[in-house]
């Protein structure tokens, strides 16, 4: 490892060229699947031969020994179907101008192709765009190598023979960069990081408010990563976090980010999660957070679903959170009960129910609720925090008794 | 070197040795000492070299079987009677004998519970059997 980094190669410079090279291959015509399986063939190449004879220029190197690569398969495809090689020697004519400034843009609306599941546009999109090997990838879900490559590979067989010149879904890009986001294991394999940076190409390249509100989203939320958890991996709640701690330099660019969005004027869901961020983060104390500008943020929400408790119930708790700090506790819990046929089954509205009657002074029914929530939990780290929190609560609770 | 299941049950197996209260009705520090000890273990068989993981399961737990042609999964709704036994969770461990998940299995045992004590949980211990046929 000591080797590969202060080798002669430097091999994050030479994954940064995969976007726009593999970008020029598809454009021109070629397979998607192919061209990546051809690019990854010319970046070990360029690994091998590059120290000794560094190329001129590198993308234009990768792009002809992964044209080669793409004509060799043809050329045995071509034999074992018994076809004339000559159809398939030089790649099809360019369907679309290139514009480089594109290319990250174009290869995201290439991964996040509607007919992938969700899992494999995360995977692809990591392995295309994100440049991280399969190995790595499978490290950051926690599953076989093997079966990574395989579901990459089956990814890649959905895809093939489908146009790519039409212009994508951007919202299912941006779903699928925030789903790269949330899924961040930071102990592993840095994922919340990839998503900040590939959201951040993504804003180079189109002017859509929504693109620019999903990276305040996430500049303002990673900076409050260092927090979260303390030296024993516990996790440390907003209102308990040392907010020296706050990554500023984020905040300071979520902000000036989410301004540039929102002085566009088309408010979304990423824009309105991200100015509520930005509240959090801008207050020096817990109880110095503008609860009444929060909330409105919130009513702005749950504006933009017909049935915000069946569509966006996610949206509608965090506004009931809001309304307890306005309005008092009991206004908030009441918010809750609308969520009970929805929600009633998951952690999140239990550990907020415990939050509400924390704050209404209900000792004894906030330990019920976070024993509750507990047990709906399903990751550790929340199951355990959330055991503890019914146990902290159940002791101040017999104290006061 | 054989592999073993140490498997941790929300309920069923043997009589408990002592009966005990839910872990959020612990006094705030037991509860962190257990979860400590916790930890402890994985670092341990890490340590030791006889780690190969660790997971914890949800407590819901859905049965499913085959419909039969044309017809959906059928699977049981509502709560299962409180006696049926309910995997919580398990260390697989990679050890060099018998006696050794034995051992291992009783130190997980000892994981503290209400006032420090030990909980004496029974561990339910699996053998995993190899991949290779053994040579003659």
């Amino acid at each position: 490892m000591t080797e590969e980094s202060t080798g002669r190669l430097d091999e994050g410079a030479l994954r940064a060229l995969v976007p726009r090279v593999l970008a020029g291959l598809v454009r021109r015509g070629e397979d998607f699947g192919a061209a990546e399986d051809a690019l990854q063939e010319a970046l070990l190449e360029a690994v091998r031969v590059w120290p000794d004879h560094p190329p001129r220029d590198p993308g234009a190197w990768l792009s002809t020994v992964a044209t080669r690569r793409l004509v060799d398969a043809r050329r045995s495809d071509a034999a074992r179907h018994r076809r004339e090689e000559a159809t398939y020697a030089e790649p099809a004519p360019s369907t679309a101008p290139a514009a480089v400034g594109d290319d990250a843009l174009f290869l995201l609306f290439c991964c996040c192709h509607p007919e992938l599941s969700p899992g494999s546009q995360v995977a692809l999109t990591l392995r295309a765009v994100g440049g991280l090997t399969t190995r790595e990838i499978a490290d950051a879900f926690y599953v076989p190598e093997a079966t990574m490559a395989q579901r990459i590979s089956r990814a890649k067989r959905t895809v093939r023979g489908r146009r790519l010149d039409q212009p994508g879904d951007l919202a299912v890009v941006l779903r699928v960069l925030y789903l790269i986001y949330t899924a961040g294991h930071a102990d592993r394999v840095d994922l919340a990081g990839k998503a900040i940076r590939l959201a951040r190409q993504l804003t180079l390249t189109t002017e859509e408010p929504e693109a620019l509100g999903l990276l305040a989203l996430m500049l303002l939320n990673h900076a409050r990563l260092p927090a979260r958890f303390d030296s024993a991996g516990r996790i440390v709640t907003l209102d308990r976090q040392d907010r020296g701690l706050w990554d500023t330099g984020e905040i300071v660019e979520g902000v000036r980010v989410l301004q540039s969005a929102l002085a566009a004027a088309r408010p979304g869901r990423y824009q309105i999660e991200a100015a509520i961020a930005a509240l959090h983060d801008d207050a020096a104390s817990a109880e110095e957070t503008d609860w009444p500008q929060i909330l409105a943020w919130y009513d702005d929400l749950v504006a933009l679903t017909d049935d915000p408790v069946r569509q966006d119930p996610s949206a509608v708790l965090g506004r009931a959170v809001a309304v307890g700090h306005v309005l008092g506790a009991a206004a908030g819990l009441r918010e809750t009960d609308r969520l009970r046929e929805v929600l009633g089954d998951r952690h999140r509205w239990h550990a907020v129910r415990g939050h509400l009657h924390e704050l209404d002074s209900d000792l004894s029914a906030a330990a019920a609720a976070y024993a509750d929530a507990g047990h709906r939990a399903r990751n550790v780290a929340e199951r355990d925090h959330l055991i503890r929190q019914a146990a902290r609560a159940r002791r101040l609770h017999v104290e006061k008794l | 070197m054989p592999k073993y299941l140490l498997l941790k049950h929300y309920r069923g197996g043997p009589e408990p040795h002592h009966p005990f209260q839910p872990m959020d009705q612990w006094a705030p520090e037991d509860v962190e000492a257990h979860m400590t000890f916790q930890r402890h273990v994985v670092e341990l068989l890490e340590e030791r070299g006889e780690y190969v993981g660790a997971e914890a399961l949800t407590p819901a737990r859905t049965w499913v079987r085959y419909g039969g042609p044309n017809a959906a999964p059928v699977t049981t709704d509502g709560p299962l009677p409180e006696t049926s036994d309910l995997v919580a969770g398990w260390f697989m461990i990679d050890v060099e004998s018998y006696e050794r998940a034995v051992e291992l299995a009783a130190y997980v045992s000892s994981e503290p519970g209400p006032h420090g004590e030990p909980l004496y949980e029974w561990i339910d211990v699996r053998e995993v059997m190899s991949g290779a046929p053994s040579e003659d």
